[in-house]
C-alpha cells in the first residue's frame, strides 16, 4: 500500500498549530501556577532566535519565516530557566543558528530547542531544565495539546511520539517488573509534563527525524533507549535531552542506510513508505535504496 | 541466637548519592520576630546532603524517642563505606542550620500617617569509594555478607550486601531487627539496584560515656553520581505521613527534586497581628494546608539563600567549622571566623548555598525515593509573613482619617490571606482579631470642617 501526496483536510501549514499548541500550553502553566516564567526572559529568547532567523536566512538568501523560531522559542520558553536573560538568549541563539550551520546531506544535524537546551546545560551550568515542576494537571494538558495537534495534522508523524512513549514506557515497566517494584513507580515516571512535551513537540519534529519509515522508528527506538539509559544507568537528568542530541548526531547514518524524500513544511503524512511523487515538491528526491535496510 | 530485641527499624533515609524575593532581592527592612523551626513537627526525620559534583555527605538526624536500646536503622547505600567515611556529629549544627532556614515572622510599624517621608528603597543587596572495607567480609548460608563492621560514635554500624531480599530480611529479624511488612520487597528492589545497606544499632556503652540523653546525628560521606535520597524504607512501616527536611548545602545554585513537583512556600504575606503568639500553629497549619492544595504529592521549597547573609536572619550563617563539620570541604581550613549577617562583597568568603526542603510523604503519594538536580538558581527565597502594626498615635490630618478609614479593609484582607493560608475559619480569625484590637469597623467620619476648628472647641 503506497500514499502519495494526499491532500491534507487543512492545507496550513503544521507549524501554526504547533504554535497554537504550545501557546495554549504556556497559557494554562502559566495559570496553573506551575511555571514562573518571567516575561523578559521569554522576549529574550524570541528576540534572539527571530535574530537568528532573519540572519540565517539572509545568510542562504532565503525569505524570512518566522514560524520555525517561535516554534524553537515556545519550547525553550517551556522547558529552559534560567536566572538571567543571556543563557536564554544564547540557548535561542545556537538552536535557531545551528539550523544554518550544522548541516549534513541538505537537512539541519540538531533539533534546534534541543541542541540549544544541551549546549546550555552542559557547557555553563547557567541555565537548567525542570523535569519535576509538571503537576499532574499539565501533564494532562500537555497530552491533549500534544494529541490534538496531531489529530489537526491528520497524523503527520503521529508515530513518533507514540513509538518513542511507547517504547520508553515498556522499558520502564519491564524495569519494574525486574526489581519488583509496585507499577506506581513507571505510572508516576511517565505522568512527567516534560516527557510528554519532549515525545509530542521536539523529537516529533520531522526535520530532524529520518525520512524513511523503517529508519525513523529505529532512530525514534534507539533514542528512548538512550534516554532511558542515560536516566538509570547514569543518573542524568537531563538524559532525555541528551539522547536526542547523541542520536541527531547518528542520524546522517540511518539517512544513508535509508535515505528518502526529504519532507518539506506542509507535505502530507510521511508516515508510510512513498514511492514517486507525482506532484514533486521542489526538493529532488535523493538515491533510493530500497531494500537496503529492510 | 533470637535476643528478641524488639528493635523498630526507623525510617530509611538517605544513600548515594522551591517567586517572590527572585533575582536582586529588594532588601528587607523589617524586624525579625519569630522561627518556626522543625521541632513543631513530631517524627521528623532531619537530612543534611553536602553535594559538589559527585562527592556527598549526608548528615542523618532524628527526634527518635524510644529506648536507646531498641534504635535501629538501616540505610540504603551506593558503596561499601570505609570507617573513615562514617562519623557522628553534634545536634547543635543541625538545630543551627534549621534555624538559619526557618520559616520567619517580621514585624513593621507604620508611620505616623501625618507626616511625608521621602520614600526610599533600601539598596538592594546582589546576592549573588571503593570496596575497600572489611577483612571480616563474611558470607552466610542467607546470601548476605557482612562487608565490613565498626563502632563510631556510639553506634554499632554493619554494612551489608545481600544477593536476595528473602535472604536480607530473614538476616535482619534474626539479628534483632524488627521488619515491617512489605520491607521485603522493597529491599529486593534496592539489592537489585546494587546498593548496600548500612545497618546502625545503639552501643549503649559507648552510649553511657557519651553521658548525653539522646542520639547524636550519623554522617557518611561517598561519591556517587547519584543524587537522591532513599524515602521509600521509611514509607513502609509508617503509620500515616512522615515529615521530612532536606537541607542541602551546594556550590552552584537551589536544589529540586526532578521527579515530583518542588513548590515554594507561600511567602511574604501580611496576616493578622494575633499570630505573634501562635506562629508555630500557624506555620503547621499553613503547611498541612498547602500540601493539599498541592494533592499531596509536592516537595516544599522554604528556603534557598547563599550562605553569606541572611535578611533577615532567623538565625547567623553557620560558620566554616560547622559548614566543614557538614561535609562542605572547599571552605575553611583553620579559620573560626563567624560569617557577618550582612551581605558579603561579591566573591565573598564562601560559595556555599543551602536549600531547605520540607516534604510530607506516604508510600501512596511518594511511591519513588526523591531525586535531586542541583539547578543554576541563586536567586534568594524564604518564607515570612509579616505583622503590620498600625500606627496607634494621636494624628489629626486629613490623611490620617483616610488612613484610618482604610484600616478596616486591610485587616479585611489580612483575615482573608490567613484563612485562605491556613483554611482556618475566616469567622474566628476575625473574632481574635476584633479582641486583639483590630477591629474592622469603620471609623466615624469626621467633616472637613469638624477638623477646621478641632483646635479652638473643647468637645
Amino acid at each position: 500500500m503506497t500514499i502519495g501526496k494526499s491532500t491534507p483536510a487543512f492545507s496550513l501549514d503544521p507549524r501554526l498549530f504547533q504554535i497554537a499548541a504550545l501557546s495554549g500550553l504556556l497559557f494554562f502553566g502559566l495559570t496553573q501556577r506551575a511555571f514562573e516564567i518571567e516575561l523578559s526572559h521569554a522576549a529574550a529568547i524570541l528576540v534572539a532566535a527571530c535574530t537568528a532567523q532573519w540572519l540565517g536566512s539572509m545568510m542562504v538568501a532565503s525569505p524570512l519565516d518566522l514560524k520555525s523560531p517561535v516554534i524553537t522559542s515556545l519550547s525553550l520558553i517551556l522547558l529552559l530557566r534560567a536566572d538571567a536573560m543571556w543563557p536564554l538568549a544564547i540557548a535561542a541563539a545556537i538552536a535557531v543558528g545551528s539550523k544554518f550551520t550544522l548541516r549534513l546531506g541538505g537537512k539541519h544535524i540538531f533539533n534546534p530547542a534541543n541542541i540549544g537546551i544541551v549546549s546550555m546545560v552542559l557547557l555553563t551550568g547557567a541555565a537548567w531544565t525542570t523535569p519535576g515542576q509538571w503537576g499532574t494537571a499539565v501533564w494532562f494538558a500537555a497530552l491533549l495539546a500534544g494529541a490534538g495537534l496531531f489529530v489537526t495534522q491528520r497524523a503527520a508523524r503521529i508515530d513518533v511520539p507514540l513509538i518513542f512513549l511507547g517504547v520508553f514506557a515498556a522499558l520502564l515497566f519491564i524495569r519494574a517488573l525486574w526489581l519488583g517494584d509496585p507499577l506506581a513507580i513507571p505510572l508516576h515516571r511517565l505522568q512527567n509534563g516534560a516527557l510528554i512535551l519532549f515525545a509530542f513537540f521536539m523529537i516529533s519534529d520531522p526535520k530532524t527525524t529520518p525520512d524513511h519509515p523503517v529508519a525513523r522508528v529505529l532512530f525514534v527506538a534507539a533514542t528512548a533507549t538512550a534516554a532511558f539509559i542515560m536516566t538509570f544507568q547514569f543518573h542524568l537528568a537531563d538524559g532525555l535531552f541528551f539522547s536526542l542530541a547523541a542520536m541527531c548526531l547518528l542520524r546522517p547514518l540511518f539517512d544513508w542506510l535509508a535515505p528518502a524524500q526529504l519532507y518539506q513544511w506542509g507535505d502530507a503524512p510521511p508516515s508510510l513508505p512513498r514511492i514517486m511523487n507525482p506532484i514533486a515538491s521542489s526538493t529532488p528526491i535523493q538515491n533510493h535504496h530500497p531494500g537496503r535496510l529492510t | 541466637m533470637n535476643r528478641s530485641l524488639r528493635k523498630n527499624l526507623l525510617a530509611a533515609t538517605a544513600a548515594l548519592s522551591v517567586t517572590a524575593l527572585t533575582g536582586g532581592a529588594v532588601a528587607f527592612c523589617g524586624f525579625y520576630v519569630a522561627k518556626a523551626d522543625t521541632k513543631l513537627f513530631n517524627k521528623a526525620s532531619k537530612v543534611a546532603i553536602m553535594r559538589d559534583d559527585d562527592r556527598t555527605v549526608i548528615t542523618m538526624a532524628n527526634d527518635y524517642q524510644g529506648e536507646l536500646s531498641e534504635f535501629a536503622m538501616v540505610i540504603p547505600v551506593p558503596v561499601v563505606l570505609e570507617e573513615g567515611q562514617i562519623h557522628v556529629t553534634e545536634n547543635a549544627i543541625i538545630d543551627h542550620l534549621d534555624a538559619y532556614t526557618s520559616p520567619r515572622l517580621v514585624e513593621y510599624f507604620d508611620e505616623d500617617p501625618c507626616v511625608q517621608y521621602e520614600r526610599f528603597e533600601m539598596a538592594a543587596p546582589t546576592a549573588a569509594v571503593e570496596d575497600a572495607a572489611g577483612e571480616i567480609r563474611r558470607k552466610d548460608s542467607l546470601g548476605v555478607t557482612v562487608e565490613a563492621e565498626y563502632t563510631v560514635g556510639e553506634y554499632d554500624i554493619q554494612i551489608l550486601s545481600a544477593e536476595e531480599s528473602g535472604g536480607l530480611a530473614t538476616w535482619l529479624t534474626q539479628n534483632g531487627y524488627k521488619l515491617p511488612e512489605g520491607a521485603e520487597s522493597t529491599l529486593g528492589s534496592y539489592i537489585k539496584q546494587g546498593t548496600k545497606f548500612f545497618v546502625a544499632k545503639v552501643n549503649l556503652d559507648e552510649q553511657a560515656e557519651t553521658g548525653l540523653k539522646y542520639l547524636r546525628p550519623l554522617q557518611i560521606a561517598f561519591e556517587s553520581p547519584k543524587f537522591m535520597l532513599p524515602i521509600r524504607l521509611g514509607t513502609v512501616n509508617a503509620d500515616g505521613k512522615q515529615e521530612l527536611f532536606v537541607f542541602t548545602l551546594t556550590r552552584t545554585g537551589r536544589v529540586e527534586t526532578t521527579n515530583y513537583r518542588t513548590v515554594k512556600l507561600p511567602t511574604g504575606s501580611n496576616i493578622p497581628l494575633y499570630v505573634k503568639d501562635e506562629f508555630g500553629d500557624f506555620y503547621k497549619s499553613m503547611f498541612s494546608e498547602q500540601v493539599e492544595k498541592e494533592n499531596e504529592n509536592a516537595v516544599f521549597l522554604e528556603y534557598a539563600w547563599d550562605m553569606n547573609w541572611c535578611d533577615p536572619c532567623a538565625a547567623d550563617p553557620l560558620s566554616t567549622d560547622e559548614l566543614r563539620e557538614l561535609g562542605v570541604y572547599w571552605v575553611g581550613g583553620g579559620q573560626t571566623e563567624i560569617m557577618p549577617r550582612r551581605p558579603m562583597p561579591p566573591g565573598g568568603a564562601q560559595d556555599v548555598f543551602v536549600t531547605r526542603l520540607h516534604v510530607s510523604y506516604d508510600a501512596e503519594h511518594f511511591p519513588e525515593d526523591l531525586m535531586f538536580k542541583e539547578t543554576g538558581d541563586r536567586s534568594n527565597f524564604q518564607g515570612r509573613y509579616v505583622l503590620r502594626h498600625p500606627y496607634t498615635g494621636d494624628a489629626s490630618c486629613e490623611a490620617a482619617d483616610a488612613y484610618r478609614a482604610e484600616l478596616p479593609k486591610r485587616f479585611e484582607e489580612e483575615a482573608q490571606t490567613l484563612a485562605n493560608l491556613t483554611g482556618w475559619d475566616i469567622n474566628d480569625v476575625r473574632e481574635r482579631m476584633n479582641e486583639g484590637g483590630q477591629s474592622f469597623e469603620k471609623p466615624e467620619k469626621k467633616s472637613w470642617w469638624e477638623r477646621l476648628w478641632d483646635n479652638d472647641k473643647d468637645d
